[in-house]
């Protein structure tokens, strides 16, 4: 049936489910490029020393925070630790601001940021576990990856 | 012994709402009426259990009984008495028996309040509501039972409460939350009642729709009060994160509230029916879907529940069958609920139908944005990846102010049609003192920004055109004043629950655009300047508290030169646990918080302070208030409670209207 020839509301009919569509497809756009910039991958210890990580670009990275390696700056709230994955790779995180109460030493943490030129993540936001319990699965993930790996030889 | 005899009473609930679900079966197809009214009698048996069970495991918290692993996990004697009772629901066996109490109640309160309906049909709401309810039982005793002892060797002393969940928020925030999700329960189950008699007329809506609101009312406290307690408890000064967690609580709100405007589409006009079903099937199983990803652990929060894969499968296995066989009844059913009503493209069923498509959409896209990590991690093979806030706020607020300026003209809206004059009336005049009000409070808050006045004004359009509509009800009647108090009460619930939106964004976009945030270096004796403020930090004393000691730090807080208060933020250590715990301190003014919280302690007296000063940050949670009073309200409508045992005569009487061309 031509379109011209249609019963008008059948016409109006078309035309309301083609605006429909035309209109779910254009808010579907958006949606999935909103999500595509806002995705922050997650990168462990072994991936941040190999220069897996995209230099500058926003992600994620995180292992236990290693001991005795927690350097504050006199008069300021910068911080600087050393992040590893207990299976020898560690980098270094540098972060200024407060930290979350259960951030210490042995500890996973999460840290949101960029990873410099030289090889240092500066985070803009650290999360640590927020219960004794708890470990980020992120952190799990991190450390189990290494000890599979150190079983492949 | 109590224990036992708890475990015992639940065991007991268990089986009679299994009882509940047989027997009213039976007697629908015998015709047995006794048969199915046995329904109500063993719903307040299945309730008295439960609850029996649930004050055993008070008693056990309360009397320090450590032989009990869940008690000793979550309690401690040092704890004060009003933790201990709250300790039950801060993790997760006891918090789903607080879940499992919550549906008994439910359900007793479906059966008191049910009997003008027929009574097959209120045999079918109660089946409904016991299958559901035999499932939770089932999974609380098989997979997450809190009466477990740890003998023979058990702790002298418990491990303590988590100290963060030592606060007046985890005594309110879990029951209203879960007497908000376990309540859309109730219009699930009138819905497959419904599908499933073949009932589903204007009567159904009619039933229904007390109940939404009345489940959305305690969401909608749930989730307020959620939020005021991240607030002022983290110590991070946020109010929202778009965490997993917290979406799992607002996908089904969002549900649930275009469900409720539906519904009501549905009653007056008959109109949406299989759209509004759906709705009541969808709410319903996104907090099924919301308790799995929490409990689960399939996702990054920061919020640590009993992460438990096992448990997550188990309630996958309950959450497939149940949205699986809703949705099978539906499709099979829903050919038979086309309705012929119509309408004009400015009648009010046009603006419902608007909101639905936003709320839902809304729902959809905070959907996406939350599962999207698990779909990603399982097509690449274990990349784990986060969605950050911005991607919620850019989908997110543009929906937003689009329901709110659709929210503008809907106060004017009749249903069928609405004159256009109707729609038009005054309406510059009102665009033009919602501007000069938007510029005030814009001035008033501080430099002009071009979203605070944009918000502002849609906010005051809503507000104007709500004040519109309820003068245009009294305009003709000599006395106005008494008039105006008289109104049906959903008349006011409307009014309430669109002015506390308006409210509420009004909070939203002053806090985000005018917050000043600053985290600081300060030794004894420091100053620093914060927006308009001075701040001045005299370092920190010990103090102690039952079961923490702390340093509690002195900040004085002044603005051109002349003091406006004096903070006492503490940074706590429990002495069971040593854990660390932030407190902050908050000054509140009708313009907006000031917020101080300690940071750590660094060298010579100096520590690390947080200062945010929020502006009219309360108007997010005044407006939630706001919100949920309405939806308490509307049950209350006169309409509700006259008897309806004309009711399911009105579906042939439903109005049918020429089509329209439109």
């Amino acid at each position: 049936m031509k379109f011209g020839a249609m019963k008008p509301q059948r016409r109006n009919r078309l035309l309301l489910v083609l605006g429909l569509l035309a209109g779910v497809g254009l808010a579907l756009t958006f949606v999935l490029k909103a999500l595509n910039s806002n995705i922050n991958l997650f990168y462990t210890p072994v991936q941040v020393i190999d220069g897996e990580v995209p230099i500058g670009a926003r992600v994620r990275a995180g292992g236990m925070v290693e001991a005795g390696s927690i350097r504050r700056s006199e008069g300021s709230l910068e911080v600087a630790f050393t992040v590893s994955d207990l299976a020898g790779a560690a980098f270094e995180i540098r972060y200024i601001g407060i930290l979350p109460d259960l951030f210490r030493e042995g500890q996973g943490v999460v840290a949101t940021g960029a990873l410099s030129q030289d090889g240092v993540f500066f985070a803009e936001e650290i999360l640590a576990k927020h219960d004794e319990k708890y470990m980020p699965p992120e952190v799990a993930m991190a450390l189990d990856a290494t000890k599979l790996e150190a079983l492949q030889p | 012994m109590i224990v036992e005899l708890g475990h015992f009473c639940v065991v007991i609930a268990c089986l009679l709402a299994c009882l509940q679900v047989v027997l009213p079966s039976i007697g629908l197809k015998q015709n047995n009426a006794q048969l199915m009214a046995s329904a109500s009698s063993l719903a307040y048996g299945v309730f008295v259990f439960t609850l029996l069970g649930f004050l055993a495991l008070i008693h056990a918290f309360v009397t320090d009984d450590f032989s009990v692993e869940y008690v000793a996990n979550h309690s401690n004697t040092r704890l004060p008495l009003q933790f201990k009772v709250s300790a039950l629901w801060s993790a997760h066996e006891g918090s789903f028996l607080l879940w499992t109490l919550v549906m008994s109640i439910w359900t007793m309160m479906v059966a008191r309040f049910s009997a003008p309906l027929t009574t097959d049909m209120r045999a079918r709401v109660l089946i409904c509501l016991a299958a559901l309810g035999v499932g939770f039982y089932l999974f609380l005793l098989l997979t997450s039972n809190p009466f477990e002892r740890a003998l023979p060797f058990y702790p002298a002393e418990g491990a303590d409460l988590n100290p963060l969940l030592q606060d007046f928020g985890l005594i309110v925030h879990p029951p209203l939350l879960y007497m908000g999700y376990v309540g859309l329960s109730v219009p699930f189950a009138f819905a497959i009642a419904s599908l499933w008699g073949n009932t589903l007329d204007v009567s159904w809506a009619r039933w229904s729709r007390p109940w939404t609101n009345l489940a959305w009312a305690f969401l909608t406290m749930g989730i307020t009060l959620g939020s005021w307690w991240a607030y002022y408890e983290l110590g991070w000064g946020g109010w929202w994160f778009w965490d997993a967690v917290e979406n799992a609580s607002f996908v089904p709100w969002l549900i649930a509230t275009a469900l409720i405007h539906s519904l009501a589409a549905t009653e007056k006009r008959g109109v949406f029916k299989s759209w509004t079903v759906l709705l009541a099937i969808f709410g319903f199983s996104f907090s099924l879907l919301g308790a799995f990803l929490v409990r689960s652990g399939v996702l990054t929060s920061v919020h640590a529940f009993a992460v438990d894969p096992e448990r997550g499968a188990a309630i996958l296995m309950f959450l497939v069958p149940v949205i699986g066989g809703s949705l099978l009844l539906y499709s099979a059913r829903a050919w038979d609920l086309r309705s012929r009503v119509t309408f004009k493209r400015s009648g009010r069923e046009s603006f419902i139908l608007g909101n639905n498509v936003l709320l839902t959409v809304s729902a959809a896209v905070v959907l996406l944005g939350t599962l999207y990590p698990l779909g990603f991690e399982a097509l690449t093979g274990g990349d784990k990846i986060s969605i950050g806030p911005p991607y919620f706020n850019a989908v997110f607020v543009p929906l937003m102010l689009a329901l709110m300026a659709l929210m503008i003209l809907s106060h004017r809206s009749r249903w069928w049609a609405t004159a256009r004059s109707l729609l038009t009336a005054s309406q510059g005049v009102f665009s033009a003192i919602a501007l000069v009000a938007a510029v005030g409070l814009s001035l008033v808050m501080g430099p002009i920004k071009f979203w605070i006045l944009g918000v502002a004004w849609l906010a005051a359009m809503i507000l104007l055109n709500l004040g519109y509509e309820l003068y245009r009800r009294v305009r003709r009647k000599s006395n106005r004043i008494s008039r105006l108090l008289t109104q049906p009460l959903a008349v006011y619930a409307m009014v309430l629950g669109h002015a506390g939106i308006a409210v509420t964004a009004l909070g939203i976009v002053t806090t985000v655009m005018l917050s000043e945030e600053a985290d600081l270096y300060m030794a004894p004796g420091d100053r620093a300047q914060v927006g308009a403020y001075e701040v001045r930090f005299y370092g920190t004393n010990s103090v102690q508290g039952p079961n923490y000691v702390a340093d509690q730090g002195r900040v004085e807080v002044s603005r051109a030169g002349e003091l406006i208060t004096t903070l006492f933020p503490e940074k706590r250590r429990y002495l069971a646990s040593q854990s660390i715990m932030t407190e902050a301190d908050i000054h509140v003014r009708s313009l907006g918080d000031i917020y101080v919280a300690l940071g750590e302690p660094l060298e010579n007296g100096a520590w690390a302070v947080r200062v945010h000063i929020k502006p009219l940050v309360r108007f997010i949670w005044f407006g939630g208030v706001l919100i949920a009073l309405g939806g308490v309200i509307s049950i209350f409508d006169r309409r509700y409670r006259v008897p309806r045992a004309r009711a399911s005569r009105k579906t042939s009487l439903a109005p049918r209207l020429e089509p329209a061309n439109g």
